[in-house]
């Protein structure tokens, strides 16, 4: 009975995924403010009011910056989280900011940096596009779109990387 | 001079006393579940009544026969619940037919939020087997203490945006609903796979 449906299901994820992969190539782009280069900007399908949008940001300039807020139209709230593990607990917590060092990349991904979605006008679905605005110490503000995956994505697929090279930089950022 | 010799000699003997007896406590303490990774009939687990995701009263004895893999989170979760579900699917992917022998089952630890129906459109979107429990406060507040795991409101706790704390475990229980083993967030979904198949 189980055979039955695990070889459709991973027939129609493979293709989901394929699609999926070419709709986030098409509607994901990066992004320059400045000296602040913005790619591989997502957020994953929700259900709830809530949902976490994640993006790499490099700075490419000689001076620091930072993130410092976020907004969007589609939610109440954008605001920028951190993980802490206390002990066995997780807990999300809000931070005042991002640190962007000079000339390295931060790539915000699940586990780590997110900005949290509070208050979604309508849930985020797989395959839309929404406006988030990025507010830098620095830089100033940009708007991005944001393509949503599925909620159990754990980011754009390797293929659609297409964030500019960082001149042999680490992409690793904070984990 | 011999004196404080013999002195030294009592106070080392001493000092190693306390660290034996610091490393049994220690172990004591890894026995009962503050571990990593480790298996075992530890008292985690037991017996629950909750609503799953079609409204409808389940057991723990509902699922007897069958591999549980329960993880503890909340739909409003934005991060990490979604990210250990995901792993859960992708565990099951990983076994094939034998994904038919396993229940992953999501039990909120939020259940003013959670009701039936928003964890039936949540649940869906991770894998087709999974279900999501739900109760009364009280309900899910027995079962989670059941399972060690703490949980607490955090930032907007008095409004409707608030987060939650909590433990995030992945715990495989086996056919007959005894505790076997805990995965911590650094587990992989073959690593998940490879303990579920140990029981099969």
């Amino acid at each position: 009975m189980a055979g039955n449906f695990i070889m459709p299901r991973l027939i129609a994820g493979a293709l989901a995924l394929f699609v999926l992969s070419a709709s986030y190539a098409a509607a994901a782009r990066d992004y320059m403010l400045g000296q602040i280069g913005i790619g591989q900007p997502w957020a994953r399908a929700s259900v709830t009011a809530t949902g976490g949008a994640y993006v790499t940001i490099v700075n490419r300039g000689a001076a620091p910056d930072r993130l410092i807020g976020a907004s969007t139209p589609r939610a109440d709230k954008a605001e920028l989280h951190e993980h802490v593990m206390q002990g066995s607990v997780m807990q999300m917590r809000p931070v005042t900011g991002i640190p962007l060092a000079p000339g390295s990349a931060v790539a915000l991904s699940p586990g780590g940096y997110h900005i949290m979605l509070i208050g979604l006008k309508q849930p985020l679905k797989t395959g839309e596009t929404f406006p988030l605005s990025l507010v830098f110490g620095r830089a100033g503000t940009i708007e991005i779109d944001v393509p949503v995956l599925t909620a159990g994505a754990s980011g754009p697929a390797p293929e659609s990387h297409s964030m500019p090279d960082m001149d042999g930089h680490s992409m690793g950022g904070k984990k | 001079m011999r004196f404080s010799r013999a002195l030294a000699v009592a106070f080392i003997t001493i000092a190693v006393a306390l660290m034996v007896y610091a490393a049994v406590k220690y172990a004591g303490l890894l026995q009962r579940g503050i571990g990593v990774e480790q298996s075992g009939t530890a008292l985690v687990g037991g017996p629950f009544a909750l609503i799953d995701q079609n409204g409808q009263t389940v057991t723990d004895a509902d699922f007897r026969g069958r591999i549980m893999l329960v993880y503890f989170g909340y739909a409003y979760c934005p991060d990490v619940c979604p990210t250990e579900l995901a792993k859960m699917a992708a565990a099951l992917d990983l076994l094939g037919p034998d994904a038919g022998k396993v229940a992953p089952i999501f039990i909120t630890v939020d259940p003013e939020r959670d009701t039936p129906a928003k964890l039936k459109d949540y649940v869906a979107q991770f894998h087709p087997q999974m279900v999501g429990l739900t109760g009364s406060v009280e309900q899910v507040t027995k079962t989670a203490r059941a399972y060690r795991v703490y949980f607490a409101k955090s930032g907007d706790t008095g409004g409707a945006n608030y987060l939650m704390d909590h433990t995030s475990f992945i715990y495989l229980m086996d056919q007959q609903g005894r505790y076997r083993k805990v995965f911590t967030p650094d587990a992989a979904p073959e690593t998940i796979a490879a303990g579920i198949r140990q029981l099969l």
